[in-house]
């Protein structure tokens, strides 16, 4: 079927089956790769992205709801919040093999637009379906923390 | 290693690329530098703007060779970081080996920084005096005069950036011998400062992992392997896949290992695989539990060994530990653990113009896949190529001795026309079913104690399923019959333990097993450090204490192993846990380098553990990128304790039980409460810093729970009496 999405601020004109996950649709159609496929069942949060401002694990959300609202992925990027985050995340060095960082920066800038300054325990509540392999977590606690310093500045 | 006085070889073509400096290494091992890239294979590579790219042997999959082989190159030459590029190296063994693998070019066994050392340095070293020679010419001045620093010659009254010397070095030989920085010269090396290369483009999506490339006109494929090792595919019915919009066809592989589904995207063959069933002959297949592998594994070390390891005198050992004043025994049990790297294992294969072959992968170990390509396709090795890409982890997983995912994507393009590109994707459940686990192993320890607390004698017998019998590196990694990956950590232990006895039994594998971030050292640890608390605990020591005695009097090793137990432990603040905690602590050489870790937990094995703090001390050499190496003790330490708590593979009439994360649970941000990491000052040799951080980790916290809870000897943790809060 024909769908129209509006992702990064633009609208695509795309063909997918019903139930296809946004996912393949952003990686194989639209081929932003940024947004990663890790498990498939909405278990590490490698593909989350953005709906309505909102972080949604994109292997589970059917592309036919997305229709309509505004997706984000981390191609798309660009509000105080996610600058502060990203620069965080560069800053502290929080990456090492970096393949869950895109959906771990989509969560966080998730949290802090919410709830701007989170304590640890709230850090790791609303981060914790986000996982890590490479168990870089104290980073990226540590770069939320330092975020949520650089929005106030 | 000797350097080239010649320039035969690299002059061929010197025209064509007159003004770009090329600095690296000839297939006889000599420092080489010129301007033809194909003859030269260069680790430095200098454009005429002055861009300069340091070529990178090791993939990166978040360890940190992106960032620490150019730091070598950049300290030695002279330019800043944010002024070096870097690049992957092409497959290639004669340029790029991993010189302690011999003639094989890959990254493993924590070996990557350690013998690129001098050779990247040396690199960088020549480049510099090179580009000074021809400014020295230039300005008619003596090279001793001038310095390359950022970027920027220096002296005898004149300063240009290094670009402007580029093209005349073109016609320039390497110098015999570059003098290299002494470390007190280093401005990089050593310097907490230095920022990863990858952070950025790992921050912002534009990291190109395999599983990201798209080639025009690609297939995706995906297999249907057989759920039991040894199973064969004899046929199929894809009815059911027909109404797939995307679906194109099935095939056999030719190895019947599988059947290959293609389709036109990653979602269609997903769909496709789901609809299809395989027609198996299981006639051969495995059939046995795991459990019936725990009892294989228990039975063995509770009989005579098949191995002595070590040749030490079973009898005495005995009769030691027979006539001690106490004996502390225990038996262990390790299950199978999978990888389950972030980034599911995935290549993609392409024909070329000239009717070689492409690989493009996060390819942990070229030479291998570069081998079978060559084979499966009939084709000479130079037309093979290999684009390594960024890898989503691996711990181990993407350095098959089969090549596996490649020589199935290999398969799955041979049986295609081959004018459209292969992109092989597993998927997450792939993964988890996928067998290549760390293999099931099981210990058997007495300890004689006299009355003392001294020990008298210690048995150590290890039943394993050997990671490298029956493999290619059987003949390199197995001697007199003993796969030294399945006692690594106890046979070669630094600690001078009197009477002491390492037996190993082989029992038969269930199921294909391969290394798993540190190897032997994933179980060898956790039972000597295990052990080494029940022991102190006996002999009414401190463990700490207990282990020190151990290494008294000895060498290097033993002061370094030491130094670091010495060291997380005045950090950790040992024995003095704030009210309602317990404190473990363990000590473990592995891949050259010396960690302790303190683990320090609240509450209970029955009312549930939370692990607050762990603190690490690591002894690594010289520390190259200090920031990196706490980022890998870190990672490592989380590795660690993510599966010692909860992680298990089990097998149910020869089929893997778990499936995808929800369970085969991954480590989570709140399971860890802090990490602290202190590097030890060192003027050695850098070591691994990869792997050594895991070993350490898991019996540290076992002695913690042990401290007020059970003494947990078999894993995970969750599955054997303890729960975490």
């Amino acid at each position: 079927m024909a769908l129209s999405l509006k992702l990064n601020g633009r609208t695509h004109q795309v063909e997918a089956e019903p139930g296809t996950p946004l996912l393949w649709v952003i990686r194989d159609e639209l081929k932003l790769t940024g947004t990663k496929f890790g498990c498939g069942v909405a278990a590490c949060g490698a593909c989350t992205v953005h709906l309505d401002g909102q972080p949604v694990r994109s292997c589970q959300t059917y592309v036919e709801d997305a229709e309509g609202a505004e997706i984000t992925t981390i191609e798309g990027l660009d509000s105080k919040v996610s600058k502060a985050v990203q620069d965080a995340w560069v800053e502290l060095d929080v990456v090492q093999c970096g393949y869950c960082q895109s959906g771990q920066i989509m969560s966080a800038v998730g949290l802090l637009s919410e709830n701007p300054k989170p304590t640890v325990e709230e850090i790791d509540d609303y981060m914790n379906s986000n996982a890590c392999r490479c168990a870089t977590y104290q980073r990226i606690r540590a770069a939320i923390q330092r975020a949520s310093e650089m929005m106030e500045a | 290693m000797t350097l080239n006085t010649s320039r035969r070889g690299f002059l061929e073509s010197a025209a064509a690329a007159a003004a770009v400096l090329y600095v690296g290494v000839r297939p006889d091992g000599a420092l080489a530098a010129g301007a033809a890239p194909a003859q030269l294979n260069p680790f430095v590579k200098i454009d005429a703007d002055g861009t300069v790219t340091a070529i990178v042997k090791h993939f990166e999959k978040g360890q940190g060779p992106a960032t620490g082989l150019t730091t070598l190159i950049a300290e030695e030459l002279g330019v800043s970081m944010e002024d070096i590029q870097y690049e992957f190296a092409p497959s290639d063994p004669s340029r790029y080996a991993n010189l302690a693998f011999g003639q094989m070019q890959g990254t493993g066994g924590s070996t990557a920084m350690a013998n690129s050392f001098m050779q990247y340095r040396q690199a960088g070293a020549a480049a510099r005096e090179m580009l000074i020679k021809a400014a020295a010419e230039a300005w008619g001045a003596d090279a001793t005069e001038l310095t390359l620093e950022d970027g920027v010659i220096k002296g005898a009254g004149q300063e240009a950036p290094l670009a402007e010397f580029v093209a005349a070095t073109a016609q320039m030989e390497a110098p015999a011998e570059p003098r290299l920085k002494d470390p007190s010269e280093f401005r990089l090396i050593g310097n907490a400062s230095v920022k990863r290369k990858d952070s950025l483009p790992k921050t912002n999506g534009t990291a190109m992992y395999a599983m990201d490339l798209h080639l025009p006109n690609q297939m995706v494929a995906v297999i249907i392997r057989t759920p039991r090792m040894g199973g064969l595919a004899s046929g199929f019915d894809d009815a059911g896949a027909k109404a797939v919009k995307g679906y194109i066809r099935a095939a056999v592989l030719p190895n019947q290992a599988g059947v290959a589904v293609y389709a036109e995207d990653t979602w269609a063959a997903f769909q496709a695989r789901d609809a299809i069933t395989v027609d198996w002959d299981f006639s051969n297949a495995e059939s046995r539990s795991s459990d019936q592998i725990r009892e294989e594994l228990l039975a063995a070390v509770n009989a005579e060994p098949e191995y002595n390891v070590t040749g030490a005198d079973h009898a005495a050992t005995t009769e030691q530990i027979e006539g001690a004043a106490q004996v502390v025994e225990q038996t262990f049990y390790f299950p199978l653990l999978a990888h389950a790297p972030m980034e599911p294992l995935t290549c993609t294969i392409e024909a070329d113009a000239d009717g070689g072959v492409t690989l493009h992968d996060g390819c942990q170990f070229p030479t291998g896949p570069h081998m079978a390509l060559a084979q499966i396709f009939q084709l000479p090795m130079e037309k093979v190529r290999i684009n390594t890409m960024f890898a989503g982890g691996s711990f181990g997983r993407r350095a098959t001795p089969t090549a596996d995912y490649q020589v199935e994507a290999a398969l799955a393009f041979a049986l295609t026309d081959r004018t459209r590109p292969v992109k092989l994707v597993w998927s997450r459940e792939d993964d988890i079913t996928g067998g290549y686990y760390r293999p099931a192993v099981a210990h058997r320890v007495r300890v004689g104690l006299d009355a003392a607390g001294n020990i008298t004698g210690w048995d150590h017998r290890i039943a394993a399923q050997s990671i490298l019998k029956g493999t290619a590196f059987e003949s390199m990694m197995v001697h007199g019959g003993v796969d030294h990956s399945s006692v690594e950590g106890v046979a070669d232990t630094p600690y001078r333990i009197p009477g002491q006895f390492t037996g190993l039994t082989d029992v038969a594998k269930a199921t294909s097993v391969l290394w798993w971030r540190s190897v032997g050292h994933t179980h060898t640890a956790y039972v000597m450090e295990v052990m080494m608390d029940e022991a102190a605990r006996a002999a009414g020591r401190d463990p700490v204490d207990f282990r020190l005695t151990l290494l008294e009097g000895g060498g290097d090793d033993q002061q370094r192993l030491a130094g670091v137990l010495i060291l997380a432990a005045d950090k950790g603040g040992w024995g003095s846990a704030p009210e309602g905690r317990s404190q473990g602590i363990a000590v473990h050489k592995s891949f050259g380098s010396y960690v302790a870790e303190l683990v320090e937990i609240s509450g209970n094995a029955d009312g549930g553990v939370k692990i607050e703090k762990v603190t690490c001390a690591v002894d690594c050499g010289i520390a190259v990128n200090p920031d990196v190496i706490k980022a890998q003790m870190e990672g490592g330490i989380g590795y660690g304790l993510g599966h010692a708590m909860r992680n298990v593979i089990t097998l149910t009439g020869g089929e893997v039980d778990q499936f995808n994360f929800p369970d085969y649970e991954p480590l989570r941000i709140g399971d860890i409460g802090a990490i602290e990491v202190h590097i030890v000052p060192s003027a050695e040799m850098p070591t691994g810093v990869g792997e050594p951080g895991t070993p350490p980790s898991a019996p540290a916290l076992a002695n913690a729970i042990a401290v007020n809870g059970p003494r947990v000897t078999a894993l995970p943790m969750n599955l054997n009496g303890v729960s975490f809060a």
